[in-house]
């Protein structure tokens, strides 16, 4: 050994001491001094893991309110608000399922709640029940009239625009706003009950349109069914068009939307 | 002599070509194995949104907000919802909603708009995903069951994956300075519950569930709609599923 380090010049021989001894320094921390976690990534990630599943749940889920408000959960399944978890009004309640006394959800009783889902918004789907929380009832909380377990409207509503609003505000505005939708729909009566499985019916025929904007209406509309004077005058002043010759291969939607029909000069 | 050096050229050569074949071998088949999907049995997450049942009301934000610990203000957010609004002349505005918004003036019944919706948005928990790839330090990485997880002992708040994330479901946690996002309340879902988000969207917008389940909501929602994904092009391969997801959303 003392022979190896005579072929270098002394300080050259330190060095290579030196930096052979910290080299071993350095493996001998990583090896032994280094604990485990800290060098292996599979540790750390199921370490990971295992901390992400121990974070605590605030949601109970909808299984757990039934257990015990089993009267308000069956009204509620049988009502529009069905798919709804308790937990989108009242707001997290596992800790109210540990200590039912102590900790209390939340009830939403402020105006402004409701209105998060049912305020009138174009992005809207149709035929989602909105309201203008600023005409409807000013002032008046919400649970005044409709029970949120079981949220019918006070009425039946006679108006489709109770839950068709996007399409009465267009028609109100539009040159068919006095028509009744009844006049070109037959709304069965549990279509009320079940919107979308039970479905209003549509005209089907370009005749149907043709009751009123045919060349020769008037005398149809005469002779149609509700032979009244108002709708005699409306059919007689529609447009008119000639039904052989105006777009026969397409029925009268495909090119024009009955809620709004446009006026072409 | 020369045997000898012969000998060990030869031999160097046969086991120098002989690893590189073997690692080329090892690596080719082990990518292969990532693009595939999971194994039968394991679980292998994913979720669905139908966008045309989404009414806006930014119950699945609030409920994010309160499961996760997510900071109140409105930009730090897990998930969210955008409102798109597409106008006769061709221009779309989009627009991320915040819970209690005020109808705007363009909710008035506008004669210029042809059509609006929302669009739900999460972490897509991609099964290639971009922001593992870029971590500097390991600290996101892919749980067995497709979960994108961030280790927030490890990450050391560069940003990168925040950056990189193409669908900008990542923020920067103001308290712990790490990278944040959505795990699918991974919590959660690892006791058998669905993810807060889900559990409280009153239209069932959002669908949650593991894709090799034969009958579950999730599969027939992938059945019975015609699915998207957002920004496909990228190959990030994300297991948010949308159904009736229009082309102006990306």
């Amino acid at each position: 050994m003392g022979k190896f380090f005579e072929k270098f010049p002394d300080p050259l021989a330190r060095l290579i001491v030196v930096a052979v001894a910290m080299i071993a320094l350095g493996v001998f921390a990583y090896l032994v001094l280094l604990p485990k976690p800290v060098k292996d990534i599979e540790i750390q990630r199921a370490d990971a893991v295992k901390r992400e599943k121990a974070k605590p749940v605030k949601y109970a889920g909808f299984h757990a309110c039934a257990e015990c408000h089993d009267k308000l959960y069956e009204t509620k399944k049988k009502g529009y608000h069905r798919d709804l978890s308790c937990e989108t009004c009242h707001g997290p309640a596992k800790a109210h399922t540990e200590d039912p006394d102590k900790v209390k959800p939340t009830i939403p009783t402020a105006r402004a709640f409701c209105p998060q889902c049912h305020a009138y918004n174009p992005s809207r789907p149709r035929g989602f029940p909105q309201i203008n929380p600023v005409a409807h009832n000013p002032l008046k909380p919400c649970t005044s009239c409709h029970n949120p377990h079981d949220p019918k409207p006070p009425t039946t509503p006679k108006e489709c625009s109770a839950c068709h609003g996007e399409i009465a505000r267009m028609k109100a505005v539009s040159h068919h706003v006095q028509l009744e939708c009844t006049v070109c729909h037959e709304a069965p009566q549990q279509h009320k009950v079940s919107p979308r499985s039970v479905k209003p019916s549509k005209p089907q025929t370009r005749e149907f349109c043709g009751k009123c904007h045919a060349k020769d209406a008037r005398n149809a509309a005469k002779g149609g069914k509700g032979g009244k004077g108002g709708k005699e005058s409306l059919a007689a002043n529609a447009p008119k068009i000639d039904m052989a010759e105006h777009g026969e291969k397409y029925v009268c939607w495909q090119c024009h939307y009955p809620h709004s029909p446009e006026v072409e000069q | 002599m020369n045997g000898r050096r012969s000998f060990l050229r030869g031999f160097l050569s046969v086991l120098l070509s002989g690893g590189t074949v073997g690692g080329i071998l090892k690596i080719l088949p082990s990518k292969a194995d990532a693009r595939e999907a999971p194994p039968k049995g394991k679980k292998w997450y994913g979720f669905g949104v139908s966008i045309d049942k989404c009414i806006g009301c930014a119950r699945c934000m609030d409920a994010c907000k309160n499961e996760n610990n997510v900071p109140r203000e409105p930009f730090f957010v897990r998930t969210w919802v955008e409102r798109y609004i597409t106008r006769k002349n061709g221009q779309t505005t989009v627009k991320a909603i915040a819970p209690g918004d005020e109808a705007t003036s363009e909710s008035v019944s506008d004669k210029t708009i042809l059509r609006s919706f929302f669009v739900p948005k999460l972490c897509n928990q991609c099964a290639s995903p971009a922001c593992v790839q870029v971590c500097p330090v390991g600290a996101t990485f892919q749980t067995e069951d497709g979960v994108v997880l961030v280790n927030e002992k490890t990450c050391i708040g560069c940003r990168y994956c925040i950056q990189a994330c193409p669908y900008g479901a990542r923020y920067l946690h103001p308290k712990t300075h790490t990278a944040d996002k959505c795990t699918f309340c991974y919590h959660r879902i690892s006791q058998g519950q669905l993810p807060a988000c889900v559990e409280v969207c009153p239209t069932q917008t959002r669908i949650f569930g593991d894709l090799n389940a034969a009958a579950s909501p999730m599969s027939r929602f992938l059945r019975m709609n015609k699915i998207h994904t957002l920004k496909p092009g990228l190959n990030t391969e994300p297991k948010v599923f949308y159904a009736n997801l229009d082309g102006e959303v990306r």
